[in-house]
Order: structure tokens, then C-alpha cells, then sequence
């Protein structure tokens, strides 16, 4: 079996995030970028799947400009046996990275394709369910098991006051969430030998897919700042205050 | 070996990210307890840390001294603690191998110090010989023609309690011949006849450990001498000090780093007479000082390791750099408890822990003192020479 896993390229969970001054957007330059949290899950555990003699290949692809190459070569360092990069410079969609990654999986034919469940930049949480949509492929998203056997995929997922447990045909989508698993680090030698390991690149228009923008971002504003709190005196005038000024109970 | 800048940029981030997320978090528990935890060990043998300095043919990373001291920089940036659990395989425990060891000698331990099986230790140091390391008293009889007796005690041997090897410096030859007749010797730590003292009681740098390392006629074959010669150790000795000083030197720079980080980081949240204290400008005053001494010796090391991996003879200039970015980081590290106040003062901020973990770093692998001489006598006869 092979296992797609597509990663994104995005700002370093550890940068504080700025809005460009023109509102256009958040700062990306000279920012650290790093991959996506929740995609660093799904290549650990198609790795884990592997090590389990469940996956023979793991293919990690990312779509994006030159330089989510870097993003690629983490996976790769990691454990990912190959990559593709899909380079655009257009500002990417998830309907238009879930056509590509249709065109990519048709041609590929992977068992499975695991990916975070969500990036940390838009927190779109879109383009996992387009994908299974446009394959006609089963889904599950927010997967925090995974059981792999007979062709077939169990998985808990993590819903509104519990979990819930599937048992879904493969080929299928997966979205996978935080506790999953721990991600490894990419230990130093395979960080070096991950350079000689091959990535496939195209365009969108190699895969025949517009990702021409469809929606139209108005303006990119910072949260309110938090207003300061009050120290009240006594719990009466607490209970007053929250009775009579915010009105919560 | 050069490595592509891209993957050396990877490289650098993870090894930052380790530290980060793996090592500072742990740094005050590793202190209380005067140990590195074997899981962390675990996670530095996994990393690939204790083969960075040794060529990939032997199972390292092979990264040459300008890459090596970028690694180290970001290693300096936490506890010492942690940077000796590995780091006397990538300098003094293993550069004897493999600068003037016979290919056999490469063979039998470069892999298994490079992924870390084995913990290689550095015994030169003895009870009447330090800075006057030409002065070593251990002594290595003629057992026979094939064997030798080795006889002695050496002191504060950094990882000896841990040690599986000992590149060992014994007097083949008589006192007369001082430095002439010193040999180095591969002595495996389970020979019958070596003991070790109790582990050192150190001002800092706990989890780290030294010990006295005892010999009582311990017999080791002829080929355990480092290139097969006798008389050749003392130089043996100064080439692996010369290369291990801009990777201290850059130890001391990423400890100076990581000081001057923890001090901004207080000043600007520390509040005094109704604003915070990095708005006075004789904070401002340290601050500044501090980054530009850290970028003195920043600047220092990686041009002398980039020289020193074109080939050019660097020893007087890597004595420069251990003399200053040691005291440098000594006055880095008096600034940040200064600037932290009574703060600096107590355990709880890391700042005070560092101030006497950077101690050492003048002391050890050539006091300032001995670099001073290093670097002024290598100037006299630069000059004689000329004159």
C-alpha cells in the first residue's frame, strides 16, 4: 500500500502572528516557516504504518511556492520515501489544492491519504472533505486511532462529547488530530540523506486544474485587544456585578 | 565535508528544536538531581549528536569544523550538562582516533563512539600535572614486546564514570625527555586494574561528571597506542586540544546567547519606578555590551573554523577565540545576574545556574592563562622567524 500525505507550509507555530499593515494579510516575510502541526502527525503515523509493514511508500506532497520544497524535505528527513511538489505561486484554495490532490491520488493510486485535519494558518478544515468528495473515497476527520487490517481502516475520531468509533473501507481520506500520536524528530544522518531522495515537480496546470482564486478576501484585521479586568471587593459585589452590569446570570 | 546550505539550515533547526522543546524544559531537574535522565540519552543517541565530528565512512555525520560550530552554538544555548553527555565523543574522547589513529584503531571505535555505544573520555590531566601537561607521571612499562603495564591516576576525567575507552597519555620514555616522551594509549575502561574515584563535588555543571581514573599495572597491548609510535602522544594531546577550543569557544558562545536572551527578556518584563527596567539606559548599557561581545565572538569562531576547514593553520587564532569568548561569556553571565537583580540571585531563574556552569569553560581544555601563553609565544617566534 502507499500512503499520500500532503503537507503545508506554514508560519512557525512559535511566531507571534502580525497583520500586514495594509490589511491585505498576515506578515509572512521573513518569518520562520515551518510544516503544519497537524500534517507532522499524519506523516508520523503513515511512518508508524509503514514500520508496521502496512505501507510500503510514503509520498509526501506539498502545494505552494518554491520553497515548500523545505516543508517536503522534513518529511522526507522524517521518513517519507519521495516527494511531489505542486509550485504555484497563486494564493492557494482548498478546493483548488483538493483538485490537485484528486489528480495526484488517481495517478498515484495510494491506499491511504493522511493529512492534519486542519492547517494552523486559515484553519480552513475544508480541503480533507473535498478531497474524499471529489475521490468518491470514504472519509473520517479529527482521527485520534488508527487500526489498519483486512483492507479495512478503524479508526476513533474526536467529536463533541466523546469519540466515535468507525470502521471504514480503504482507499479513504483521513484527517488526523492532535493525540494521535508524537511526532519524531528527524534525526541529523536522515535529515542528510533525505537531500538524496527525489521530488517530482509540476503545476497545477501539469495535473489540468485551474486554482485560479474563487473567493475575495476583504480585509485582515488583528482580535480586539483585551480590555483590563477589575478587582472587586467582596463576592456580593461580584455576584451584583455580574447580575447587573454583564447581565450573565 | 560541506554540507548544502539547505540542509545545514535543517540541520541547525533541529537541533534548535531539540533543545527547545527537549533539553530547557529539563535543565533544572537534570541540576537538582545531578543527572541526565538515560531517556534524554536516548533521544541524543537517535538525534545522531554524539557523531557529529566523525566522518560519515565511520558512521557520523562528518561535519566539518565551520558546520560543527553552528551545531554546537545552538547546544550551548542550554545546560552544559547536556552538551558533555555527547560532547567528549565529538572532541577530546575521539579526535586522537581520528586525527593520528592507524585505520585499525578508526575501524574498532570511531562507529560505535559516533552512535554513541560507546563513551569516549580524554585522560590527560593528573594530580601533579595540569597546565603543565608535558609533566605526566603515569607510566607505561615494556610488559614483554608485545604488551605494556600502565600505572598512575589521572584527574578530573570528564565522563570517566561513564567512559568505555580512555585516550590516555602515559610517559613511554624517562622524565628527562618531558613532552618527548609521552605515548597515547586506547585503554579500554573494563582492563583489569582501572578504578575510579568518587564522582567530583563541582561548583556547576551538575549531571555532568568527573572523576580521579586510577591505574594499577594495567597491561594493554602494543597496538593500543594512537598511530602505532611511541613518543608521539604529547602532540597527539595539543592537535586535539587545538581543534577542541573553537568547539568550546562556540560552547561559550551559544551559553552567552541564551544569557543575554534570559536578560532582555526580563528587563522587559521586570517593572521598577513605574516602567520596566529595560527602559533605563544603564540596563540598556549591559544589554548592549553583552550582544556586542557575543557577536565579537560569534564572528571569531566561524571565521577560524572556516579557515581552519580551508587548511590554513589557525592554532594561534583558536587560542584567541578560547580566551575570549570564555571570558566574555564569564562577563555575560555577571551582566545577566546583574540586570536580574536579587532575582539573579536565587535558583529560580536559570541565570544563576549559568553563572557558575560558564565557570569552567576557563578553566578547562587550556586555563585563559595558558591561552595567553599559547597566543603570545606563537607571536615571539612568528617574529623571530621574520626578524
Amino acid at each position: 500500500m502507499k500512503i499520500l500525505v500532503p503537507v503545508k507550509r506554514v508560519v512557525d507555530y512559535n511566531v507571534k502572528i502580525r497583520v500586514k499593515a495594509d490589511g491585505t494579510g498576515v506578515e509572512t516575510q521573513n518569518v520562520k516557516m515551518s510544516m503544519n502541526p497537524f500534517d507532522e502527525i499524519a506523516v508520523e503515523q503513515a511512518i508508524r504504518l509503514k514500520e508496521a509493514g502496512l505501507a510500503e511508500e510514503i509520498i509526501a506532497v506539498s502545494l505552494g511556492v518554491t520553497q515548500s520544497q523545505e516543508t517536503i524535505r522534513t518529511a522526507l528527513a522524517m521518513g517519507a520515501d519521495r516527494g511531489i511538489l505542486v509550485e504555484t505561486d497563486e494564493a492557494l484554495e482548498p478546493l483548488g489544492v483538493a483538485k490537485c490532490l484528486q489528480k495526484i491520488a488517481e495517478k498515484e493510486g495510494p491506499g491511504l491519504i493522511l493529512m492534519g485535519k486542519q492547517a494552523i494558518d486559515d484553519d480552513a478544515n475544508q480541503t480533507p472533505q473535498m478531497l474524499s468528495a471529489l475521490l468518491g473515497w470514504a472519509q473520517a476527520t479529527y482521527v485520534s486511532k488508527l487500526e489498519i487490517a483486512d483492507g479495512k481502516a478503524k479508526v476513533k475520531r474526536e467529536i463533541d462529547g466523546g469519540l466515535e468509533n468507525l470502521e471504514i473501507a480503504l482507499p479513504a481520506v483521513l484527517s488526523v488530530d492532535l493525540r494521535l500520536n508524537e511526532p519524531r524528530y528527524a534525526s541529523l544522518p536522515n535529515i542528510m540523506k533525505a537531500k538524496k531522495k527525489p521530488i517530482d515537480t509540476m503545476s497545477p496546470a501539469d495535473l489540468g486544474v485551474d486554482v485560479s482564486p474563487r473567493l475575495v478576501t476583504l480585509k485582515v484585521t488583528e482580535p480586539p485587544k483585551r480590555a483590563g479586568g477589575v478587582k472587586v471587593e467582596s463576592v456580593a459585589e461580584l455576584v451584583d456585578k455580574l447580575r447587573n452590569e454583564a447581565k450573565v446570570i | 565535508m560541506a554540507l548544502d546550505p539547505q540542509v545545514m539550515d535543517q540541520l541547525v533547526e533541529a537541533v534548535r528544536r531539540f533543545v527547545e522543546e527537549r533539553l530547557i524544559p529539563r535543565e533544572r531537574e537534570v541540576a537538582e538531581a545531578d543527572l541526565v535522565p538515560d531517556e534524554l540519552i536516548a533521544e541524543m543517541k537517535a538525534l545522531g549528536l554524539f557523531g557529529l565530528s566523525i566522518p560519515e565512512e565511520y558512521g557520523g555525520l562528518g561535519l566539518d569544523l565551520a558546520e560543527e560550530v553552528r551545531v554546537v552554538q545552538e547546544l550551548g544555548r542550554t545546560s552544559p550538562a547536556f552538551r558533555s553527555v555527547f560532547g567528549t565523543n565529538v572532541g577530546i574522547g575521539s579526535q586522537g582516533i581520528l586525527i593520528d589513529g592507524t585505520e585499525e584503531q578508526k575501524r574498532a571505535y570511531l562507529p560505535r563512539l559516533a552512535s554513541g555505544e560507546l563513551i569516549g573520555s580524554f585522560a590527560l590531566t593528573e594530580p601533579e600535572a595540569g597546565s603543565d601537561a608535558a609533566s605526566v607521571r603515569t607510566r607505561a612499562e615494556k610488559d614483554g614486546n608485545t604488551h605494556y603495564r600502565i600505572t598512575g591516576t589521572k584527574r578530573f576525567i570528564t565522563n570517566a564514570p561513564r567512559a568505555g575507552v580512555f585516550t590516555l597519555m602515559a610517559r613511554t620514555g624517562s622524565q628527562e625527555d618531558g613532552a618527548r616522551g609521552i605515548t597515547a594509549f586506547l585503554v579500554d575502561a573494563d582492563i583489569p586494574g582501572i578504578t575510579l574515584g568518587k564522582p567530583d563535588r563541582k561548583m556547576g555543571q551538575q549531571g555532568a561528571h568527573t572523576c580521579d581514573v586510577n591505574l594499577d599495572n594495567v597491561r594493554v597491548p602494543a597496538e593500543a597506542i594512537i598511530g602505532g609510535r611511541e613518543g608521539q602522544g604529547f602532540k597527539t594531546a595539543m592537535k586535539v586540544l587545538d581543534r577542541g577550543r573553537l568547539h568550546l569557544s562556540a560552547v561559550a558562545v551559544g551559553a552567552a546567547r541564551r544569557l543575554i536572551d534570559e536578560s532582555l527578556a526580563y528587563a522587559m518584563d521586570r517593572k521598577q519606578f513605574g516602567q520596566r527596567i529595560a527602559d533605563f539606559q544603564l540596563i540598556q548599557a549591559m544589554l548592549a555590551d553583552s550582544e556586542t561581545e557575543w557577536l565579537a565572538g560569534k564572528s571569531l569562531i566561524e571565521a577560524a573554523a572556516r579557515d581552519y576547514d580551508a587548511g590554513t593553520d589557525v592554532a594561534r587564532r583558536a587560542a584567541c577565540a578560547k580566551l575570549f569568548c570564555t571570558e566574555m561569556v564569564g562577563r555575560v553571565a555577571d551582566r545577566a545576574v546583574q540586570i536580574h537583580g536579587g532575582a539573579g540571585y536565587v535558583a529560580d531563574f536559570p541565570v544563576e545556574r549559568f553563572y557558575r556552569d560558564v565557570r569552567l569553560f576557563r578553566l578547562y581544555e587550556g586555563t585563559s592563562q595558558i591561552q595567553q601563553l599559547v597566543i603570545a609565544r606563537s607571536m615571539i617566534r612568528e617574529a623571530e622567524r621574520e626578524g
